[in-house]
């Protein structure tokens, strides 16, 4: 089992700053709340929805885990970015799966991860293929689940072009999180992107292929924000070929009343197979990244957190325990304990009201501090919203931004493991200090000498003084000082 | 005549076997085949299973 998955008791020993049953998590209605991050910033029954699901909240992402089943291989279009033929258990990307499931497996090992990872809140069906033309499969595989654990939240993820025949199942299955792939809302856009779509009983392929795919997308978008069914939109970012197009996308997920957009970079590698990758068309870096999601600001919400996930994927965001979780582990299963899930629910509505309050208050402190540049920094956290990771085991940092007006969440960086087995790697530490460029201090619950001093020069600053406190709290209680003694080594 | 799934190309997916307008295509220990049987090609249209699969060459004529 991987370390990264928290233990309840680890939860249940932390300290609780507040009164347990403090109320202050309804009570946020100003802006420093920031957009899309508690229940002050959206409507009563919206927040209900998105509060438990790690990818549609932000803030639910340090609490909550998913699982995806791969129950539905098959696809009806193809996309340049995609080979299925490839699959590999050490890669973590859409599309990627190490075994196949029926739903009777895949509801086994429902059961078995739900036992195992009380953070389990949502099931996913995202492919391999697409989950709506597997609709059979995907609709069986909730139908056996919704017997057992009637609590967890389903949610798919389509690229469209199946989705207004299977609006009223959506909707009798209870489930309130779709995804859909909307990559252009302009045929000729499409047309580089898409070769061909099976519509109809035909292969499709050229313009009429992705004005099809786009008139069906629309017709599904609408039909579920109609009937206030969350609507995620995934756009993968293709620099020349839609980057500067997205603006468009982002205009129409607004109109349509999408609930969060999603711009991922493209991923591309020859050794993957797909169209893109063999044809050497490249991936945006993350600046470019970062500044298309800054020039969509305004716009529909953006979702920054996403880590795009295997199809198979199991645990926190950016944790994966897919290979914990195979068949062959899965295999007598015990019945479903619901006990293990309530107790970490009732824990997390503690807790979170806790942090909630615990930020808000930070950021009153940071409104007096003195009006300054917006600074990044990096944290070590394995979930919870505290800073509980050593640097030497994070396999991602969250990168924050702060200045007076707050402190925001900002994305998140990949690392390798920078710490193997009790010894550091210096090839590995120069990889890290390439990924975290721009950052001036990594917030991390433990380190050592050495790499501390590797940071320290090469200008960031390893801050260790606040280990299992509350990531904004220790940040903008950092930022404070840092500003009112420059002169002070603050990693002293 | 019939086609034929390429076992070592086939992807197991299945897409092939959604709009078969003969239902004679089945899994079979991990794989997909046609029944030569009951193929028709699709009398002549395009095959669906062709148009369906991913793979190109993946699903062919069966040779005579």
């Amino acid at each position: 089992m991987s370390s990264n998955v928290i233990p309840l008791s680890s939860i249940l020993a932390l300290p609780v700053r507040g009164d347990a049953a403090s109320p202050a998590a309804g009570g946020c209605s100003s802006k420093s709340c920031g957009s899309s991050k508690g229940p002050g910033d959206m409507p009563a029954h919206v927040w209900e929805k998105v509060k438990d699901h790690p990818c549609y909240s932000e803030e639910a992402h340090h609490y909550f885990a998913r699982m995806h089943v791969a129950v539905a291989p098959a696809c009806n279009i193809q996309c340049n970015y995609c080979n299925r033929k490839y699959d590999c258990a050490n890669e973590s990307r859409p599309g990627v799966t190490s075994e196949r499931l029926t739903p009777e497996m895949a509801a086994r090992k429902v059961v078995a991860v739900a036992n195992k990872v009380p953070q389990l809140s949502v099931l996913g069906v995202a492919g391999p293929g697409d989950s709506l033309m597997d609709w059979r499969k995907t609709f069986e595989t909730f139908r056996l689940v919704e017997k057992q654990l009637p609590d967890i939240k389903f949610c798919i993820s389509t690229n469209g072009l199946a989705l207004p025949d299977h609006v009223q199942r959506i909707l009798e299955h209870n489930i309130d999180h779709v995804t859909i792939t909307i990559n252009m809302v302009d045929p000729e856009v499409g047309e580089a992107i898409y070769p061909w779509v099976y519509w109809d009983g035909k292969r499709r392929k050229g313009r009429e292929a992705s004005r099809i795919l786009h008139e069906r997308q629309m017709e599904g978008l609408a039909a579920l924000t109609a009937r206030g069914v969350l609507v995620k939109v995934n756009s993968v970012m293709i620099p020349g070929i839609n980057d500067q197009h997205l603006m468009e996308v982002n205009a129409m997920v607004k109109k349509h009343g999408g609930f969060l957009h999603n711009v991922l970079p493209l991923i591309s590698d020859p050794a993957h197979g797909t169209h893109f990758g063999l044809a050497g068309q490249r991936g945006p870096t993350p600046s470019e990244l970062k500044q298309l999601q800054d020039k969509l600001a305004g716009g529909a919400n953006l979702m920054r957190h996403c880590r795009q996930c295997r199809a198979d994927a199991v645990g926190m965001l950016g944790e994966d325990l897919s290979q914990d979780f195979t068949m062959d582990r899965c295999g007598d299963v015990a019945a479903y304990d619901p006990e293990p899930r309530r107790l970490y629910r009732e824990v997390v509505e503690r807790e979170r009201a806790d942090r909630r309050e615990a930020a808000e208050a930070a950021s009153a402190d940071l409104a007096a501090a003195p009006a300054a540049p917006a600074r990044l920094v990096a944290v070590c956290t394995k979930g919870g919203g505290r800073i509980n990771l050593h640097f030497g085991h994070a396999t991602e940092f969250q990168v924050y931004e702060v200045d007076a007006a707050g402190v925001r969440f900002v994305g998140h960086r990949k690392a390798d493991t920078y710490c193997l087995g009790g010894y550091g790697d210096d090839d590995k530490l120069d990889g890290i200090l390439d990924v975290l460029a721009g950052v001036e201090a990594v917030f991390v619950a433990k380190i050592g000498r050495c790499p501390k001093q590797d940071l320290a020069r090469a200008g960031i600053a390893a801050i260790d003084a606040y280990p299992f406190d509350y990531i904004e709290t220790a940040i903008a209680s950092w930022y404070a000082e840092h500003l009112g003694a420059h002169a002070r080594d603050a990693i002293a | 005549m019939a086609y034929t799934i390429v076992t070592d190309e086939c992807t197991a997916c299945g897409a092939c076997e959604f709009d078969c307008p003969t239902a004679s295509i089945k899994e079979k220990d991990g794989t997909y085949v046609i029944n030569a049987k009951t193929c028709t090609e699709c009398d002549g249209d395009d095959p669906k299973c062709v148009e369906l699969c991913p793979v190109e060459g993946c699903i062919i004529p069966l040779a005579a």
